[in-house]
């Protein structure tokens, strides 16, 4: 906290957004270059992309243990800010890699996506980066914006419509919620500056039960806890996810998420820390409600998009029980789950991309059927992503679940780690429902296809790394996650 | 070598899965091959624990390696902490014995995927001696789930018709358990941290000496209890094992009774009891009550079986009963009884499981109405089957008798006693059971025109069952050489449970420990009255005693 404290404001200092705007750059280059390409040709788009992303990647870890403050303390590029770039950049990055063919495959070459991920990446950065209110707004707004357009990229096919239509309908409604809470937290403080808004708060404590805190912080709930999918504000997820393209809701489901939940906690952590009691029992509640209400709705699908769609539901409530935990374990342990759940699902929906020919795509779970006979790795694959997403060791979902339930006992809340388990204990049934499928089946004749590509290939190969050595070697990582907050 | 034999004998498997993923998967009799090769490897590897003295002396870990492995600064420390003393030593080299035993089980009765089937009982090997020798709960832990997902697998890909529901419910129940566990385990370690016992770690000596307040115990014992009670398993929570046991191949079958089973029941042994006095005290009726209910409730759902597997599967819920009722004896002969019963079981049940597998790859059933006379044409086969079936009712002279009579003489010396009556009649239903599935499937007329033809075991089959054989004669007639290794552990664990519930019963808050446990706490803080116990089991108390 205190690094934030004692800042020197320095009114410009191009440093502390170097990673954002490098991406930035990239993307209009990319953007120009896409306008003067062939028409189709996409490959090299998604390849610079790539590399944009590695350089933006290298200039992050750059600044790593040197934090970069500056813009009037709206923007820190701090340690916390640097951990969730990196688990931007690389759901982006892995997602990238798997899109290409799937975009040609389905008939939608279209150079425009990368620039579009690049642009929702630099997005979620900001959002993590930002320091003042009305950074995280510019922030959220970019990765929205940009995320409307990627979920009904597929023009001519109705669910992606519907799935970008309601996206961005219901995300401009919650929208309006989390801009009225700030504007009323800033009635209260007269500022939007967090570290400021915080000691100002602190300071007297009357401020924090005044009607207007509590309805400020309420509204601002309602708009982070819509963009993480929290129970009751989750109805658009199931629907998003499924009608998006593939990759789209992978990328979805790892990046936009994790960048909701770094500003959510800087902002309640550091604005709003004092009124924790208030906050606390109210998502008490709600990580239960999400966890229950993602794992047994996920029980009842045959569509397995959906299945991972409600699974990241219940997912976006575990990690949720590590902010009502606060404690220092508890809160790196999220941002050490959101790596986790980068590399798992994402690993999960790459494998959905390959699984399927040119407009049609195989996603029940009898399409399914046999699967892992078919492609012997490619099962594997997904039985390790299975695994991990259930949170069975050795794999980066057990360490993350460990962390935040480690975290939950901590500061005593045990019963809610004890429905966290019970919970990863019901979502064991779907998950095990899809190998149930994959290896317990014959194969399915009429779903004989895949289609491999080399990109898809490396994220996959990637994710089961990362899966691996998140489960087996935390150290290093939970050591880095331990010095990222705040 | 030997400072990394335990290693060695765990990751050895691991290493010959690594390697058995580059051969083709066209030949299967190589892969079966590589297969036992490797098993057999891993089980010479182990036999100098098997020669090795110093257990008959040392109640204390040998062939220990404790290394750093997950390091975050002051919050956790987990440490590859392992190590093999007398309780572990001979399940460690059941599960070594078993393993050849089991891929060579599978010569015919595997012949799809096959190099799958070899993959997952490798890793099922790593992970079953890597549970039995981590003394770091969170090390234990990764073992003890890792351990779900080949026997999931092995179930649900080569079992029978049955087998996607019995492999789900399989895995859903033991991870239940388990989960639960986690959250306990990490209670556990916060409660360490808290009272300034650990820095950061998990490690299993340290938790020993805890003082857990008996209230939070209860909790944490509970827990500990219903996550080993699935596993053992006992009632009302053993159903899943006779879907799963039906359900699974032969090999599956022989594994899950010869080992996994004992997981639940070491786990009690090194876990749940020596961190939990209090609460053992506590539940001590209520579990000896279960086991009781097990061995009876098992003994007459196995009379009613009309399938010889699942007979065999019931009748594992009634042994697993015995055990249980052997530990929380608590007394030497009950402890000791028991942990011999647990490598009985493993021998016994995995030989009669195996002699289900041979009736069923001759004539693709295993219901009893479909046999009858096969002594005749199988004399051999008879021979064995009639072996294990005494040593599985405990007849002396076989290793069944062993373990069961120092069950029960344990049960009868300690508290236990009334129990102890209800269990003996399980010993009668045993026979009750298994005499009349003998008579049925054996003797009597062959009228069955496909049974008249039945080939009597090949030299194959001669040769699995053989090293069963000598044990359970071994052990039923010689188990000294068993038991010597197993008594100053046994003794110790014992000490550990009973020794602390007296200080515990007397509520003397300056009092630590019992004597014998000072020897960590006496380096660091002076103890202000010291609590011995005299022959007649009262606790004396030396007050104001100061040590240096």
């Amino acid at each position: 906290m205190e690094n934030l404290v004692q800042i020197a404001i320095q009114n410009v200092n191009m440093a502390a957004v170097m990673p954002p705007l490098v991406l930035s750059c990239f993307g209009m280059a990319l953007l120009m270059i896409s306008v003067f390409s062939r028409r189709g040709a996409t490959s090299h788009v998604a390849w610079i992309s790539v590399v944009a992303l590695v350089v933006t990647g290298v200039v992050s870890v750059a600044y790593w243990n040197n934090p970069q403050f500056g813009f009037t303390g709206a923007v820190a590029l701090d340690n916390y800010a640097t951990f969730f770039n990196i688990i931007f950049l690389l759901a982006a990055g892995l997602t990238i890699l798997m899109s290409d063919e799937y975009l040609k495959r389905e008939g939608y070459p279209i150079g425009e996506y990368y620039p579009l991920i690049l642009f929702t990446t630099a997005g979620a950065m900001m959002m993590a980066s930002g320091t003042d209110m009305m950074t995280i707004f510019l922030g959220l707004e970019v990765l929205s914006i940009s995320l409307y357009v990627l979920a009904g990229l597929f023009r001519g096919q109705l669910r992606s419509n519907e799935a970008g239509l309601k996206y961005f309908l219901l995300g401009a409604f919650s929208t309006g919620f989390l801009l009225y809470g700030m504007a009323l937290l800033y009635g209260v403080s007269g500022t939007t500056n967090i570290a400021d808004m915080g000691m100002y708060l602190s300071a007297d404590p009357a401020l924090l039960t005044n009607p207007m805190t509590v309805a400020g912080m309420l509204l601002m709930s309602v708009g982070f806890l819509f963009k993480i999918a929290i129970v009751p504000f989750h109805m658009w997820t199931p629907d998003v996810y499924e009608g998006a393209p593939t990759p789209v809701t992978a990328f979805m489901s790892a990046g936009p998420k994790a960048a909701a939940f770094a500003a959510f906690v800087r902002i309640f952590i550091l604005a709003l820390g004092g009124m924790q009691d208030q906050w606390t029992s109210l998502l008490w509640v709600l990580a239960v409600l999400t966890m229950t209400v993602g794992n047994v709705m996920a029980i009842y699908q045959t569509n397995i998009k959906r299945i991972l769609a409600y699974s990241s539901i219940a997912h976006a409530g575990y990690a949720l029980v590590g902010l009502v935990a606060a404690t220092q374990i508890g809160i790196s342990g999220i941002l050490f789950y959101m790596l986790a759940y980068t590399f798992m699902n994402i690993g999960a929906f790459a494998i959905l991309v390959l699984a399927g020919k040119k407009g049609e795509e195989n996603l029940t779970l009898e399409g399914f059927s046999g699967f892992g006979y078919k492609r012997p790795f490619l099962g594997v694959a997904m039985a390790i992503f299975l695994f991990s997403l259930m949170g069975i060791p050795p794999t980066a979902g057990f360490a993350g679940k460990f962390y935040i339930f480690a975290g939950a006992v901590e500061a005593g809340f045990i019963w809610l780690a004890v429905l966290g388990v019970l919970n990863s204990a019901i979502s064991l049934y779907y998950y095990l429902r899809i190998m149930v499928y994959m290896y317990f089946r014959d194969p399915a004749e009429d779903y004989a296809w895949v289609s491999m590509n080399t990109g898809a290939m490396i994220s996959i190969v990637v994710a089961i790394i990362g899966v691996f050595y998140l489960g087996v070697l935390p150290s290093a990582v939970m050591d880095m996650a331990r010095m990222a907050i705040f | 070598m030997t400072d990394h034999l335990l290693s060695l004998v765990t990751f050895f498997p691991l290493l010959g899965l690594l390697v058995l993923l580059f051969l083709p998967k066209e030949n299967g009799g190589m892969l079966k091959g590589f297969t036992l090769a490797v098993t057999l490897v891993t089980f010479i590897i182990s036999l100098p624990l098997a020669f090795d003295d110093v257990f008959k002396t040392s109640a204390g870990m040998q062939y220990v390696e404790n290394y750093s492995w997950i390091n975050i600064g002051n919050y956790f420390q987990m440490n590859y902490h392992v190590g093999v003393d007398g309780i572990s030593l001979w399940l460690i080299l059941l599960t070594t014995f078993i393993m050849p035993i089991a891929v060579l089980s599978t010569w015919h009765s595997v012949d799809k995927h096959i190099k799958g089937f070899m993959a997952l009982c490798l890793l099922l090997e790593t992970a079953m001696l890597g549970a039995f020798i981590s003394l770091d709960l969170f090390l234990f832990y990764i073992f003890w789930e890792l351990m779900l997902i080949p026997m999931y697998f092995m179930i649900g890909i080569w079992g029978g018709k049955n087998r996607v529901y019995a492999a789900v419910k399989f895995f859903i129940f033991t991870a239940v358990g388990s989960l639960l566990m986690l959250v306990a385990i990490i209670y556990v370690y916060y409660f360490a941290v808290q009272t300034g016992m650990t820095v950061a770690g998990f490690d299993l000596s340290t938790f020993y000496l805890l003082e857990i307040p008996a209230a939070v115990q209860t909790w944490l014992f509970l827990a500990f209890a219903f996550s080993f009670a699935i596993k053992v398993p006992m009632f009302p929570v053993h159903t899943w094992l006779p879907d799963a046991h039906t359900e699974a191949p032969t090999a599956g079958s022989v594994i899950l009774a010869a080992i996994l089973l004992k997981m639940g029941t070491y786990g009690y042994i090194r876990f749940a009891m020596p961190l939990f006095p209090d609460a053992v005290q506590q539940f001590l009726p209520y579990m000896a009550l279960l086991a009781v209910i097990g061995i009876i409730y098992g003994a007459l759902v196995a009379m009613m079986q009309t399938d010889v597997k699942r007979l065999v599967a019931y009748s594992s819920v009634s042994h697993l009963g015995f055990v249980m009722l052997g530990i929380f004896a608590l007394n030497m002969q009950g402890v000791t009884g028991g942990m011999i019963q647990m490598v009985n079981h493993g021998i016994t049940t995995g030989a009669l499981f195996l002699i289900v597998g041979f009736i069923y790859e001759r004539r693709h059933t295993r219901e009893i109405k479909d046999f009858g006379g096969l002594a005749k044409t199988m004399p051999i086969f008879a021979t064995i089957f009639m072996i294990m079936t005494f040593s599985s009712i405990g007849l002396p002279g076989t290793n069944g008798f062993v373990g069961e009579f120092l069950i029960l003489m344990g049960a009868f010396q300690s508290e236990l006693r009334w129990f102890a009556v209800f269990a003996t009649t399980g010993v009668i239903f045993a026979a009750v059971y298994m005499l009349w599935m003998f008579q049925r499937v054996m003797f009597g007329e062959n009228k069955n025109p496909e049974n008249q033809n039945l080939p009597d075991l090949s030299g194959r089959e001669i040769l699995l069952m053989a090293p069963l054989l000598v044990f359970v004669f071994w052990i039923g007639i010689y188990p000294n050489p068993f038991f010597e290794k197993m008594n100053p552990a046994v003794a110790q664990v014992i000490e550990q449970v009973k020794g602390r519930q007296q200080i515990a019963a007397l509520q003397i808050p300056a009092a630590s420990h019992v004597a014998r446990d000072l020897s960590i706490l006496e380096e660091q803080a002076p103890v202000y009255a010291e609590v011995t116990v005299d022959e007649e089991g009262n606790a004396v108390i030396e007050e104001n005693k100061t040590t240096e």
